[in-house]
């Protein structure tokens, strides 16, 4: 009898508690935040009631913001052109802490374990690693290819045993970093081509793909089999055509892999390049619209959503991964920038920079479901980024 | 004769005001595009703020030591061997002047 009472005024006392604070509890599974590129804000936002209810300001530069969850996803890590880190928190709208960790930043991911966040730099070339609590200095790896030498970092990726793998845009090479012991990583590094641009980690964790520039190919890493060393796969898939100018870099984070095939961008061609995600063989190419910067698969897997660099950048296009062929081309905007698929895919957030506004269409029916006004809205990042291999 | 000496200084003249920086001048609305081009689309690689990323710096100390006709050939054709594309297809020259000598005094917002 003593311990019902007991019981009942604990919860008694949790529920004054939770009445006090004024903030009903709630959960983040719902919530994301868009970048405002230009004006250094974030608008947090809520994918059920598909409505933004907090605004941050004081961010810096974010014209190549990223972001990544920390494991409960309740704080938002956002690596910003200029260095900037800032973490803040969903529930209460504020920003934890901020600093300023290098001269100029391309973005950054975070450890299996959720406690070291890594930033990715082009000045000074390299990684740095951060405590996901405090963002405190735990350690950093220089890119230093060659003595003197500095490569701008691309492609950065979370794998399984709190290792990262990114590519080296200079050095040409593929870099995984083993952070075990947070202050003392070891790195190996592997042969990747000319230009890597961007890299990718397969949803299991698995395989890691370096797209190259400087030539017609993918670097493909086996994490599981790392003794084995890189290979490329889709080489010369430009047949010795001339290359169109690529007007803007395309980008691979993102899910690319579905229904059995990893789906990727054609460098200089307008063409989505298709490979068998257990031989790495060609299967097919998809003809678009223009150069394809994100490709990005639904989370069913059912679908391929690609747009476009300057001066294509109007076009959204769909393709259906049954048949390889595009099944719907959307104009949402001036200047699409970016797309963001809600948790179980039922609705895709597309930025549309110049009109200052992010779209809302059904993925089912593809009508538009709402839109939101936001200053020059880039990236969109749910939370459901949280749980993924890979971000 | 006395015309044709007015012509050929009048040509010198237009000559002269072409070749010094700062001549370039554009209608205003397509000054406007221009800059909204380079601080959006030309920064995807150079930054907004033309600090720099994947491609350099593009700030009036940067640029200091370079040849205008050469940053301005940069443009319109590209640089091969280098991610830098060749831009003629949405600017002509004047225009890329006019963004060059933009850059090197300092870009507007």
């Amino acid at each position: 009898m003593k311990r019902i009472v007991q019981l009942f005024f604990a919860g008694l006392l949790l529920v004054l508690l939770s009445a006090c604070s004024g903030v009903p509890l709630r959960g983040t599974g719902d919530l994301g935040l868009i970048v405002e590129r230009a004006s250094g804000h974030v608008t947090l936002v809520n994918t059920t009631s598909r409505e933004a209810y907090a605004r941050i300001g004081g961010l810096g530069d974010l014209s190549h913001a990223s972001v990544v969850y920390s494991r409960d996803a309740r704080y938002a890590f956002i690596f910003g052109r200029d260095g900037g880190l800032t973490k803040v928190d969903l529930l209460e709208a504020r920003i934890v802490k901020r600093i300023m960790q290098s001269g100029n930043a391309i973005g950054g991911s975070i450890s299996q374990d959720g406690r070291i966040v890594v930033a990715q730099n082009y000045t000074p070339g390299g990684i740095k690693a951060f405590d996901a609590e405090t963002l405190e200095l735990l350690s950093e790896v220089p890119a230093e290819y060659a003595p003197g030498s500095f490569s701008k970092v691309v492609g950065l990726a979370d794998v399984p045993g709190n290792k990262f793998a990114y590519a080296l845009f200079d050095g040409g090479e593929i870099w995984v970093s083993d952070f075990s012991d947070p202050k003392r990583p070891v790195t190996k590094r592997y042969p990747a081509g000319l230009q890597p641009y961007d890299g990718l980690v397969t949803p299991d964790g698995r395989h890691y793909l370096a797209g190259l520039f400087g030539e017609d190919g993918i670097a493909l890493l086996d994490l599981w089999q790392p003794e084995k060393g890189s290979r490329k796969i889709l080489e010369k898939y430009g047949r010795g055509e001339e290359k169109l100018p690529v007007f803007k870099m395309p980008h691979l984070r993102g899910w690319s892999l579905a229904a059995g095939r990893v789906w990727l961008p054609a460098i200089g061609h307008h063409e989505v390049l298709i490979a068998d995600a257990t031989t790495w063989k060609e299967t097919g190419r998809v003809a678009v619209k223009g150069q394809p910067v994100f490709v990005m698969a639904s989370p069913d897997g059912r679908q391929i959503w690609v747009n476009f660099a300057f001066p294509d950048n109007g076009w959204v296009q769909v393709i259906d991964t049954l048949t390889g062929k595009i099944v719907q081309t959307l104009q949402p905007g001036k200047a699409v920038l970016h797309m963001e698929f809600t948790p179980r895919g039922e609705a895709v957030w597309l930025s549309a920079r110049d009109d200052n506004r992010v779209v809302i269409y059904d993925t089912g029916n593809f009508r538009k479901l709402g839109s939101l006004e936001v200053d020059a809205p880039s990236g969109i990042f749910f939370t459901n980024r949280a749980a993924r291999i890979g971000f | 004769m006395s015309s044709s000496r007015f012509l050929y200084a009048l040509t010198a003249v237009l000559l002269g005001c072409m070749a010094t920086p700062g001549m370039a001048e554009l209608p205003v609305a397509r000054q406007k595009e221009l800059v909204h081009l380079v601080r959006q689309d030309c920064g995807s690689c150079h930054g907004m703020t033309l600090r720099g990323g994947l491609g350099p710096a593009l700030l009036p100390a940067t640029l200091a030591d370079k040849p205008v006709e050469g940053l301005v050939a940069t443009i319109i054709g590209g640089r091969p061997g280098t991610p830098m594309p060749p831009w003629r297809r949405f600017l002509v020259e004047d225009e890329a002047q006019w963004i060059v000598e933009r850059l090197v005094a300092g870009f507007p917002e």
